[in-house]
């Protein structure tokens, strides 16, 4: 499949108290045509910056992209001024958040949300917009769509808000989603629900997805490939088979086996990663996760590993014990 | 009268909430948050209390720590009817009995150090030792939870998620507790630190002889660390059993679907599965269904499930459930 969004050495920065972060340092990775891609990570690992870096809206003057290149469909949206950036966004990537109360607006019915980008985008007619909104919410699984289009959020279930924020972003049609934490605010039984809905949806109209989490389970049952960030950095990478049978980069191993699962026999005791995550302000030059390590040697507190394909085609590392770490079981 | 071994006895309990009809408006209406919930709870085990929002299971922690008082029914704590106290009576039974919250950034006084933060409640039930020796014991309340002494003269802001919660923890280990009702305590850390407080819990409960009630929604976390395991759905507990019987022989439809959902952290494993997705949502407390409250949803259910409401009882020894079909 042709390559669809590709993401080159991207560099986010903020300027914070403590000084400057790289919340995203030198990232690279891209997602194909009807492609389900995971960034998956850990609280301030970068992977939302990333999402966000991609759309340019990182929030100024704080935050801002100092290098790299995001091309998409061959053009490069960093260089877009900010009027041809704005037909991009909702039209050809649009993006669907965490916590859908937040991110709708409580004072404008859903159906004036839904058809706003259409009217805009697509240049629809009042009446055009609103037959194509009833039929987005309907693909999406609103009961009764003509009538809920003159409610507000707060008259829709958790579930409900994020079915219409998927419904929002499919309206124009886009090539790809941008999905940080879709189901992170729901219920197990609406969570699956909703990643059902998703990949029903991106089946159905080949669209792209780029779905950011911390859910190793969501990841393995919906992503074709996955790219584990740590510290700013892309630490693995692989398809979700490889990646999940074979990690190898030892935060990925820790990840898996610091998380008790249901398929398995109860174990005496879990086995976490030990420490704290890393404070952005205070990295040095060897690897971010040598704290942490548990493969730890000499040279990862003074050099920092780069990515090596590792395993499998496409699988790749940054690890300089990778081969010790590809010998030792995901399952503990 | 308490059943044999039971710390903590939970009869029948009701929790309703009023709402509406206020200054804004709204129809008045009854929340049935809590509708008839019993358990009990024995000296040094983990009861797993799980759910979906909304279900009741922070209502009924907060039932039993007196923090809500219930509608009706009884909450008998080392064979003392909880219910029947005024505040003076209680403040003897509320040092035995504390809480861990979900959240370790909204919990904690952000203007408090750390050793204030655990001094505090020494002193409010008159527990703090002499000025000098009350160091000593922060610092042995730190370093039961794994962390510094210098720790104590920081600000929660100061540390990270995890060092928050191991404070919370701590805090609640100060007053010397029987019970601890855990609310969500790992469901806001990152993953690579959830296992850290699990085992810290755990550690902690052998060390102590401390008595749990585990309030989650994540099953595997549950299941790692329950000896028993209580479902709840829209106010009731519709199966309870110990851990193995309840994860390996789900008896109500609704536990199985609940353990159907969770994601299992491997892509062949998970295309191998096979997935019962419930249809629908949690219908409103205000104005649940008449007969089995799981009805609407349920994949098994028939004619007399609409009318007929199932009593929680024991279908095989030991494991109780509440499904006319079961």
């Amino acid at each position: 499949m042709a390559t669809l969004l590709d993401v080159r050495s991207l560099t986010t920065e903020f300027v914070t108290r403590g000084g400057v972060v790289r919340a995203v340092d030198g990232v690279s990775w891209d997602v194909a045509e009807g492609e389900t891609v995971a960034l998956v990570g850990e609280s301030g690992c970068g992977k939302s910056v990333s999402a966000l870096s991609v759309m340019r809206l990182v929030a100024a003057p704080a935050g801002r992209i100092v290098g790299g290149q995001v091309l998409f469909k061959g053009r490069d949206l960093l260089a877009l001024s900010e009027e041809e950036m704005r037909r991009v966004r909702g039209r050809e990537i649009a993006m669907v958040f965490q916590e859908p109360m937040t991110s709708l607006n409580p004072v404008l019915t859903i159906g004036r949300q839904v058809t706003e980008g259409l009217e805009i985008h697509l240049r629809m007619s009042r009446e055009q917009a609103r037959q194509r909104a009833v039929e987005v919410l309907a693909t999406v699984g609103i009961p009764d769509p003509a009538r809920r289009l003159s409610q507000y959020p707060h008259q829709f279930s958790g579930g409900m808000r994020q079915r219409m924020m998927i419904a929002t972003a499919l309206a124009c049609n886009p090539a790809l989603i941008l999905a940080d934490e879709p189901t992170t605010a729901l219920d197990v039984t609406i969570q699956a629900q909703i990643l059902e809905l998703m990949r029903d949806l991106s089946r159905r109209f080949g669209v792209a997805m780029l779905i950011i989490t911390h859910n190793l389970g969501v990841v393995a049952r919906y992503a074709d490939r996955v790219n584990v960030m740590y510290a700013g950095r892309i630490v693995e990478r692989g398809s979700a088979r490889d990646l999940y049978r074979c990690p190898r980069h030892p935060y990925t191993l820790g990840l898996l086996r610091s998380v008790p699962r249901l398929d398995e026999p109860r174990r005496a005791r879990l086995e976490p990663i030990e420490g704290q995550p890393p404070d952005l302000t205070r990295l040095g030059d060897g690897c971010a996760f040598a704290p942490r390590c548990a493969f730890r040697v000499e040279r990862c507190q003074v050099e920092r590993p780069v990515l090596v394909p590792a395993g499998g085609e496409g699988h790749v590392s940054a690890c300089w014990e990778t081969a010790r770490v590809s010998r030792t079981p995901a399952l503990a | 009268m308490t059943a044999d071994g039971a710390l903590l006895e939970v009869r029948n309990l009701v929790k309703y909430f009023h709402v509406g009809g206020g200054l804004f408006g709204g129809a008045p209406g009854v929340v049935r948050a809590v509708d008839g919930v019993s358990f009990v709870i024995r000296r040094g085990e983990t009861l797993g209390l799980v759910g979906e929002s909304g279900c009741g299971k922070t209502t009924t922690g907060r039932c039993i720590l007196q923090l809500e008082r219930p509608t009706s029914g009884e909450i008998v704590f080392d064979g003392q009817d909880l219910t029947k106290l005024d505040e003076g009576g209680l403040r003897r039974f509320r040092r035995r009995m504390q809480v861990i919250f979900q959240d370790p950034y909204s919990s904690l006084n952000p203007r408090m150090t750390i050793g204030q933060i655990l001094t505090e409640p020494l002193a409010v039930h008159g527990l703090a030792p002499a000025r000098g020796a009350r160091a000593a014991r922060v610092g042995e309340l730190l370093r039961h939870v794994g962390l510094l002494p210098q720790h104590a003269h920081r600000y929660p802001h100061e540390l990270s998620g995890g060092q928050r919660q191991r404070v919370g923890i701590a805090r609640a280990l100060a007053m010397e507790p029987d019970l601890i009702v855990c609310d969500e305590p790992v469901s806001a850390l990152d993953v690579s630190i959830q296992a850290q407080i699990v085992n810290l819990l755990e550690d902690l409960q052998r060390e102590f002889g401390l008595t749990y009630l585990f309030v989650a929604h994540d099953l595997s976390v549950v299941r790692h660390i329950s000896d028993r395991v209580a479902v709840m759905y829209l106010g009731k507990i519709v199966e309870i059993a110990d851990r193995q019987a309840l994860y390996e022989d789900p008896l109500h439809p609704y536990t199985r679907a609940l353990l159907s959902a969770v994601p299992i952290p491997d892509p062949e494993v998970e295309a191998r599965r096979e997935h019962v997705v419930l249809g629908g949502e949690v219908p409103s407390p205000l104005n649940p269904p008449a007969g089995c409250v799981f009805h609407p949803r349920c994949p098994i259910a028939v004619g007399r499930c609409r009318s007929e409401v199932p009593e929680l009882r024991e279908v095989k020894p030991g494991h109780w459930a509440a499904c006319l079909l079961a």
